[in-house]
């Protein structure tokens, strides 16, 4: 079971909790989290993520571990504490506007 | 006719205020979608409990809201916006060629007869409809072949922000976008037409005669006159009675002729409203004074309403979708602005009240006669 943190605003969209589980078929990645998610909870499709494209939207960012895995390649695999379940996998809104 | 639905988009939530029939008691409920941007929400004229809203953000893109409540609770439907085809290029800021990009939705117009069906603008500027309910969106592309590949973003953005369907010709709808202009279909948005002639561009264009590039703010029809047209442009506003094929001035002695809504009164087709504002480097009232401007004569004669209005210190401005009216025997006319006040006047105009006085900034009003 992997644990993923979302922020504020796809909370109030998913009407979720801050923290949801997700079952991830085999290598836990970056795409198979939010291939996972987005199957869970359709209405995120588009707000992480291009529909087409598939590239991280740019004020989103990806933490887990206290590393920023925002660039990381989307089929790398999770820090094994993320794939355990220990550490929860962030979806953060980038502090950006002003 | 037993109340009154007034549909507020924001930069940080929606909100709804409600009132019965003598418009006296308003309940605000909201924020809906707090910290969102809600650029448009509008309520089906088949089925007022069904209401299209369109949220966005800067970090989580477009999202699409529906009620079939009246707006008590609201579900996510499609937000997957794709430009039909390759998208093709539109001019840039620097007279080069640019891809179309989608950033948001600035307008939702739902089916005049059928509560699945549902057209809205975006930015890039294109047309996309759904007829199930908001959940798929299938671009009209034709409209971009109206010389798409000349039209070029206002400071705003190059927006699609005007749908009026005809109520008389299923097949006709018109659209206006900044800054390309408006433009005309009459087979359903299969094929489109720019119907510009007659604006004036002395500053905006090297070329007069051009067919687009005109900077159109809002249009507004009264439903027993679909021919006739009102327009608010960057400067000057304009009508048509001829469906767009040609246009004429009708400014008359309003004390500016910038602005961005217009609308029409309920019930008589000549009377028309807008709101002033000082110039296109300076987003506000004229001297500080809100005033709306009603023409009982379809323009050229303009007298202002100013009573419960602020006439001193106000610098507010009232965005191009932040004006409706409501069609009680009495026709109510409602006005948001930037300073996230809404006002409405019950008596056609004569007299005003802020309903609500401190929401965030108003990009939007609809009203629902219900």
């Amino acid at each position: 079971m992997i644990r993923v943190e979302l922020p504020a605003h796809l909370r109030t969209l998913a009407k979720s909790g801050k923290m949801v589980e997700l079952e991830v078929e085999g290598t836990a990645t970056q795409r198979a989290v939010l291939d996972a998610l987005e199957a869970t909870y359709p209405m995120l499709r588009g707000t992480i993520r291009d529909h087409v494209t598939q590239k991280r939207r740019p004020f989103v960012r990806f933490y887990a571990c206290q590393e920023d895995l925002s660039h990381e390649s989307p089929d790398a695999p999770l820090p094994d504490a993320v794939a355990s379940g220990v550490e929860p996998f962030l979806i953060v809104g980038a502090i950006a506007g002003g | 006719m037993s109340g009154v639905r007034v549909l507020v988009g924001t930069r940080k939530g929606a909100f709804i205020l409600t009132s019965d029939a003598s418009r006296k008691e308003w309940d605000v409920s909201g924020p809906h979608f707090a910290g969102w941007e809600i650029y448009h929400l509008k309520g089906s004229p088949a089925d007022p409990n069904r209401i299209y809203a369109s949220q966005s953000s800067g970090w989580f893109g477009q999202t699409m809201q529906r009620s079939d409540d009246g707006g008590k609770t609201w579900e996510p439907v499609g937000n997957q916006f794709a430009y039909d085809g390759t998208p093709g290029t539109h001019m840039w800021y620097d007279g080069t060629q640019h891809p179309w990009e989608f950033k948001r939705i600035w307008h939702l117009e739902p089916s005049l007869t059928d509560p699945d069906t549902v057209y809205a603008g975006a930015e890039d500027a294109a047309l996309f409809r759904s007829t199930d309910g908001g959940q798929t969106w299938n671009e009209l592309a034709g409209l971009r072949e109206a010389k798409g590949h000349l039209w070029q973003p206002g400071a705003g953005g190059m927006c699609l922000h005007t749908i009026i369907l005809d109520p008389v010709d299923p097949k006709r709808i018109f659209v206006a976008i900044s800054a390309a202009g408006a433009f005309r279909s009459d087979d359903g948005g299969d094929t489109w037409l720019p119907i510009n002639r007659g604006l004036r561009v002395d500053y905006e264009l090297p070329d007069k005669a051009s067919d687009v590039g005109h900077c159109v703010h809002n249009i507004a029809m009264h439903p027993s006159r679909p021919n006739t047209l009102f327009m608010q442009k960057h400067w000057d506003v304009m009508r048509t009675d001829n469906s767009g094929d040609s246009w004429e001035e009708v400014s008359g002695n309003l004390p500016s002729d910038f602005g961005f809504p217009i609308a029409v009164h309920a019930h008589e087709p000549e009377t028309i409203y807008v709101v002033p504002i000082k110039s296109d480097s300076e987003h506000f009232p004229p001297d500080g004074k809100l005033r709306v401007y009603r023409s009982r004569s379809g323009g050229h004669e303009w007298e202002a309403l100013t009573n419960g209005l602020p006439q001193s210190d106000c610098y507010v401005n009232i965005l191009r979708d932040a004006m409706a009216v409501d069609k009680l025997d009495q026709c109510g006319i409602y006005f948001g602005t930037t300073g996230g006040q809404v006002y409405a006047s019950s008596d056609a105009g004569d007299s005003w009240r802020a309903i609500v006085r401190d929401l965030p900034a108003v990009a939007s009003i609809e009203v629902q006669t219900l």
